[in-house]
């Protein structure tokens, strides 16, 4: 029998865009999309153990003030769960034992950067090892990009994806890695998903069709399992052809482009034992 | 003990904000430095051990990957010369908020209880061969905002190497004893009681303090005061409490008071601007409807309240934040958009907000001229409201959809910063109507949000006066989105399970507003003023009545939920305090402790302060009438006029907002090709479920008021609908808001001529009531502030009198929503809406430095059957493009339709509608009223012209794939032939920075 698909999208202390997130798991099909604060989590009246799809929204976690989602990663490393003797990281690292997937998009893709959880070479999912940093512009940017995605990724979320258009809304998307060494594992491993490009699919530095400036033009990565997944530009933002800035002068399916990565998680769970 | 934590970024880390701040040095002062680093530093006040320092700055407060830290001693090596600039005491530090609660959480430990602090400030580390003069000139200049922030300048060889700079610690230091002082207003003259209402900045006329004396010499009141220990003297407490309660701001006493005016021909005496037109009209609107009537809740809460459909309302508000921008822009315009954001989140049982707008009115950023005292550069004043508004509305999640920037010198004085914000509330909940409020004697006084300091002390009152010498530093706030955002997260939540029975939103005033407007409800409420959460010790009472501290809700609470109300808001990180309750004894009654401080009779807090009377004389005035002739070269004109302030794309401002989070994004404010053609009005679907979409969009149009401010009203009004029609909205689910800013229009020593801008006003309420009964586009609220002057020395600067309307409606099905842009060649160009030769106050006139006399009149009527027919024929899909005409008229229309397709078009102008003087250049800049540019398909043209029958409207040629905007003139000859191309980077260039 085909799994469930309980979707969890996290909110509270300055994340924004869980109620389209939420959207986007109810029109992919999921059983479940529920919108959790996180006091619920550190409660323990919610339990990431009884979901199998965790969504990181964007947002401005704590206001980005000691750097995007630092504050936030803090958060997720030092608070403990009321009641019951653990830690939130702990049931983190639990929940991606488990295989369960996380989707992280702006905010969320920034705070499982400097969580650890990607690219989280080695599956060491606690130690930071790239960065997202402010936009080589100094200023934040909403605007719609092309990426490419890269056939050869283990990324669940990507699969037949080919070029597609989304827009980014950030000031510190810049993809910065530690060393040459972990971007050369990063493309070896090919855990890089997406890269900033032009219309015709060609990937670039040049601004703005690589909105901030990215080390090779990384838009988007994943672990090595392909389950954890992080990108910069909001395919939530994309789930109908009026959400497209030319659609009233294109021929566009009905469906936006963004709905792909939920339906690609929605078919992965599906089809997978947990 | 103090120590130092610096964070700067690695070697090889690009530093953005260095860079940008090296490129503002040199735009905007016109120095060329080499380089800018920065180093943000934590200075943390307390007992911290150095292992958990350490571990402070390795975790939460330095990114590993491309930052470094150090602790007490500096990182700052390469530089000529080092700025540090800090916070003021008491002043909002947001980051050092976050700072402090993040170490708390890292440590497992209470910083609170261990007494540590932390404040932030940061280093400018600038290489380049400047003088000191011109690293103070950077620092005040630029970098810092002395009214709100402390700077240091340290050159190279002063600076310490070893140790660094010293720590700093922006404490409050005051440990005032709280203390009510008492005052017998009762036996003073004229002359006396004016001096206080003056020194206290209490903003109070001779009248107003007469009346409150008058009050507490009433032997009945003093009777009453006897038993709460009061007597005939006016506590500290009482005397700001009325003062706020009264201010123009919060009671618009201009817009109340008893007008005698006189246009020269006839006299009339108007009782209330308010209430003969504002509210007459929306009476008027609303009846005429019946029962098509979509308004639920006007002038009576924080923000006007419509239908959207059965099971949703929509909420909508524009506030004005004009003085505090003034003289802190970030700070000022930042707090004007959270601000406003609370209106519709406190009304009724609160809305969750779905958007917000911003119309900012500035001096041009190129001003060169000496700039009078106290005065910011019109660039960084655009440059702080712009920044103050990104952080303000993107970090809290809402988007920005629609908005305008004009240019005026007038506005150098003042800018004027509007902020609007709409949400969306379901109709019903939990069984009951949600647009209403309902208090019962005996609900718990709940605050909520943030804490209360000095800041925004006599904000109400300080925006009733014009800016002067004494204009106080503690009326500038900085908001705070994400304590604003937890709150209303938390809030909703309280909603949506019933544990409130109202709330509403601490702005202007204070707790003294707030809970003052609520107990009007019950009847009374009984208070205790040392319950309330401080951000710092030594407040006095009365402060902490009236302080307007940001991020604040009031709410009534049934006494039988309190406690799920505050295990909730525990839960969500969210503090909440109970201060007293609401009652029915017709008292305003404040305790600090067990003490009484103020005892005021409701129905005089509320209704004692007395009708002014005022004069207003109309006189239209007359202006030369420039003479010059029309240009040879046409096509360089166009080329100037799109290169204009006013006309030219705000593109760099739009993308620094966010204008799709949420999801519904149907309209952009940029539109076309490359996604750069100007949108006339924005739309979201707010139920991401449904089709259905609200539309915004607004109109302003300040220069006409030069000639009359009944035309500019008028105007204004109609470019607001005008735009609402252009995406599509549907004419009979529109609504509109009206925000007045006008100079001070009280005669008096300092205002001359206040008769005349009285008169002005007089004018433009006429045409409020005569242009949205014509429509049926009725007023559900708004808001005046009507003292944006300057007046320093000898230097008067007066704003020209400016209305803001803001529209909001409903498009059923946003599929058929139009956006400006050319689609296709071969599409046949109209115009609709006949051109006559209005160029008084226009664009052109203005390029010539004219103003003439032939203001745009708007024909109601007639507009009104040409918005019907054309909304008609957009919603059976027969319209390509739809682009209203208005700053630079026909030519620019026609550009921005072309270049944000990318295509080209011909047109002929002896094919436009057209009466008057028969020039090409009128034709091609007038800025009459009502007019749009409009593309149609060749095969729906047919349809199109049966639908436009019996208006004017006409082919006036077609859209060509060859990039060219070619125009034939009057005589038959090409006037304009430009590459699109070019016009389009023309009309790009100016404010692209």
């Amino acid at each position: 029998m085909a799994n469930k698909v309980k979707a969890i999208i996290l909110t509270g202390n300055g994340t924004n865009c869980e109620m389209e997130m939420a959207h986007a798991c109810k029109l992919a099909g999921a059983d479940r999309y529920d919108i959790v604060h996180i006091s619920e989590l550190l409660f323990g009246e919610k339990r990431l153990s009884d979901y199998n799809f965790l969504n990181l929204p964007g947002g401005f976690l704590d206001g980005d003030d000691l750097g995007s989602a630092k504050a936030g990663a803090n958060r997720f490393l030092h608070a403990p769960i009321s009641g019951a003797n653990e830690m939130l990281i702990e049931e983190l690292l639990k929940f991606i034992n488990a295989g369960g997937l996380i989707l992280g998009v702006c905010n969320g893709f920034q705070l499982m950067v400097k969580l650890g959880l990607l690219p989280a070479l080695s599956g060491n999912f606690t130690r930071q090892s790239a960065t997202l940093t402010f936009n080589d512009s100094g200023r934040f940017e909403d605007r719609w990009v092309y990426l490419r995605a890269n056939a050869q990724s283990p990324c669940v979320f990507t699969k037949e994806l080919d070029t597609v258009y989304y827009p980014v809304r950030h000031g510190e998307g810049k993809f910065v890695p530690e060393s040459n060494a972990i971007l050369e594992q990063i493309e070896r491993k090919n855990l890089t998903v997406f890269q900033y490009g032009n219309a015709d699919g060609s990937v670039t530095m040049d601004y703005p069709a690589n909105p901030n400036g990215s080390v090779r033009a990384i838009a988007g990565i994943c672990n090595e399992s392909g389950r954890l997944f992080g990108l910069m530009p909001h395919p939530e933002a994309f789930l109908h052809r009026t959400n497209h800035p030319r659609w009233t002068r294109e021929d566009l399916p009905e469906e936006g482009q963004g709905l792909a990565i939920f339906k690609n998680a929605v078919a992965f769970i599906r089809g997978k034992e947990f | 003990m103090t120590n130092r934590i610096e964070v700067g970024f690695k070697k090889g880390i690009r530093d953005a904000l260095g860079e940008k701040t090296k490129k503002r040095i040199a735009d905007n002062l016109g120095l060329p430095v080499a380089s800018v680093a920065t180093v943000e530093v934590y200075t943390v006040a307390g007992e911290l051990s150095a292992a958990e320092l350490r571990q402070s700055a390795e975790g939460p407060l330095s990114d590993p990957v491309i930052q470094e830290y150090a602790i007490n001693k500096p990182l700052a090596k390469n530089f000529d010369w080092l700025i540090e600039v800090g916070f003021r005491p008491g002043v909002t530090d947001n980051v050092g908020k976050t700072a402090r609660e993040a170490i708390t959480l890292l440590l497992g430990t209470s910083l609170g209880e261990r007494k540590i602090n932390v404040y932030t400030s940061r280093q400018y580390l600038i290489s380049g061969p400047i003088t000191k003069a011109d690293a103070e000139n950077i620092a005040s200049g630029l970098l810092a905002n002395d009214l709100i922030e402390r700077h240091q300048v340290v050159g190279r060889a002063e600076f310490d190497f070893v140790n660094g700079m010293p720590a700093h610690i922006p404490q409050v230091t005051g440990r005032d004893e709280p203390q009510v002082a008492k005052i017998n207003l009762t036996r003073l003259d004229a002359a006396a009681l004016l001096k206080i209402s003056q020194e206290k900045l209490l903003a109070l006329n001779l009248e107003e303090m007469q009346a409150i004396a008058a009050h507490f010499a009433d032997p009945a009141v003093v009777k009453a005061r006897r038993k709460f220990g009061l007597d005939e003297n006016t506590t500290d407490v009482e005397l700001e409490c009325l003062a706020q309660t009264w201010s123009e701001h919060c009671k618009h006493k201009i817009f109340n008071s008893r007008i005698d005016y006189f246009d020269g021909r006839t006299k009339k005496t108007i009782n209330s601007l308010f209430k003969t037109y504002i509210k007459g009209s929306t009476a008027k609107i609303r009846k005429a409807k019946g029962r098509k009537d979509f308004c639920l809740s006007v002038f009576v809460d924080n923000a006007g309240v419509i239908k959207f459909n059965k099971e949703h309302n929509l909420v909508f508000k524009v506030e004005t934040h004009n003085s505090p921008s003034a003289l802190d822009p970030y700070g000022g315009a930042l707090t004007g958009i959270v601000g406003v954001n609370r209106d519709p989140f406190g009304t009724g049982l609160g809305a969750k907000l779905i958007f917000n707008t911003d119309v900012f009115c500035f001096a041009s950023p190129f001003h060169r001229k000496k700039l009078p005292p106290r005065i910011l550069h019109p660039r960084r004043i655009y440059e702080g409201v712009r920044e103050g508004v990104e952080h303000g509305g993107n970090k809290s999640g809402i988007p920005t959809v629609n908005g305008s920037i004009v240019f005026d010198e007038r506005y150098l004085g003042k800018p004027l910063v509007y902020c609007g914000t709409a949400g969306i509330m379901p109709a019903r909940l939990n069984g009951k109507p949600t647009h209403t409020k309902e208090i019962k004697p005996g609900d718990v006084i709940i605050m909520t949000g943030g804490r209360i300091g000095k800041d925004g002390i006599h904000g109400a009152t300080f925006s009733s006066e014009e800016l002067h010498e004494g204009s106080p530093v503690t009326a500038v706030q900085i908001g705070d989105p994400i304590t604003q955002k937890k709150m209303t997260d938390f809030l909703l939540k309280a909603r949506d399970r019933g544990l409130y029975r109202a709330l509403t939103d601490n702005g202007a005033g204070g707790l003294s507003s707030s809970i003052g407007e609520m107990a009007a409800y019950s009847g009374g409420c009984e208070i205790d003023l040392s319950l309330a959460p401080l951000k710092y010790a030594g407040l006095q009472p009365w402060e902490i009545l009236v302080s307007e501290a940001q991020e604040r809700m009031s709410l009534a609470v049934d006494p039988k939920k309190v406690g799920k109300f505050l295990d909730l808001a525990r839960k969500m990180g969210v503090e909440a305090t109970v201060l007293g309750r609401f009652t029915k004894s017709g008292i305003f009654h404040v305790r600090y402790g067990e003490k009484t401080v103020a005892c005021l009779d409701m129905d005089f807090l509320h209704d004692g302060v007395p009708q002014m009377k005022l004069s207003a004389r109309w006189k239209a005035p007359k202006h030369a009438e420039p003479v010059f002739a029309a240009p040879a070269n046409l096509g360089k004109a166009l080329s100037q006029m799109l290169s204009r302030l006013n006309i030219c794309s705000k593109e760099s401002v739009v993308r620094q907002y966010d204008h799709e989070v949420q999801g519904g994004s149907v309209v952009k404010p940029l539109v076309g090709a490359q996604n750069d053609g100007p949108s006339d009005a924005g739309i979201v679907r707010p139920v991401l479920d449904s089709m259905e979409g609200v539309v915004v969009a607004h109109g302003i149009c300040p220069r006409l008021s030069d000639i009359d401010a009944y035309h500019m009203t008028a105007c204004a009004i109609d470019e607001a609908v005008r735009n609402a029609v252009a995406v599509g909205v549907d004419l009979d689910h529109l609504a509109g808001l009206d925000n007045f800013c006008w100079c001070d229009p009280v005669k008096s020593a300092k205002t001359p001529d206040g008769d005349y801008k009285l008169a002005q006003l007089v004018r433009s309420n006429m045409a409020i009531y005569d242009i949205t009964t014509a429509y049926g586009v009725p007023c559900i609220s708004g808001k005046d502030s009507m003292k944006n002057d300057y007046s320093i020395g000898k230097t008067k600067i007066s704003v020209p009198p400016t209305l803001l309307y803001s529209v909001i409606g409903k498009i059923p099905d946003v599929r058929k929503a139009v956006t400006m842009d050319a689609k296709r060649p071969q599409d046949l160009v109209y115009v609709l809406g006949e051109t006559r030769d209005e160029l008084g106050g226009s664009e052109w006139f203005a390029q010539h430095n004219a103003v003439g006399n032939k203001v745009p009149q708007v024909d109601a009527k007639k507009a009104m059957r040409l918005y019907r027919a054309l909304s008609q024929a957009i919603r059976a899909g027969l319209v390509a493009s739809c682009h209203d005409c208005s700053d630079g008229g026909l030519a620019v229309a026609l550009a921005e339709t072309a270049f944000a397709g990318g295509l080209g078009l011909n047109v002929d102008l002896k094919d436009v509608p057209y009466r008057g003087k028969k020039r090409d250049d009128y034709i091609l800049f007038s800025e009459t009223a009502s007019r749009f540019v409009v593309t149609v398909r060749p095969q729906d043209k047919t349809k199109f012209d049966k639908r436009m029958k019996g208006n004017v409207a006409r082919e006036i040629g077609f859209v060509t794939g060859d990039g060219l905007m070619q125009v034939s003139g009057l005589s038959g000859k090409t006037i304009i032939q430009e590459k699109i191309g070019k016009l389009k980077e023309a009309w790009q260039k100016p404010l692209n920075f």
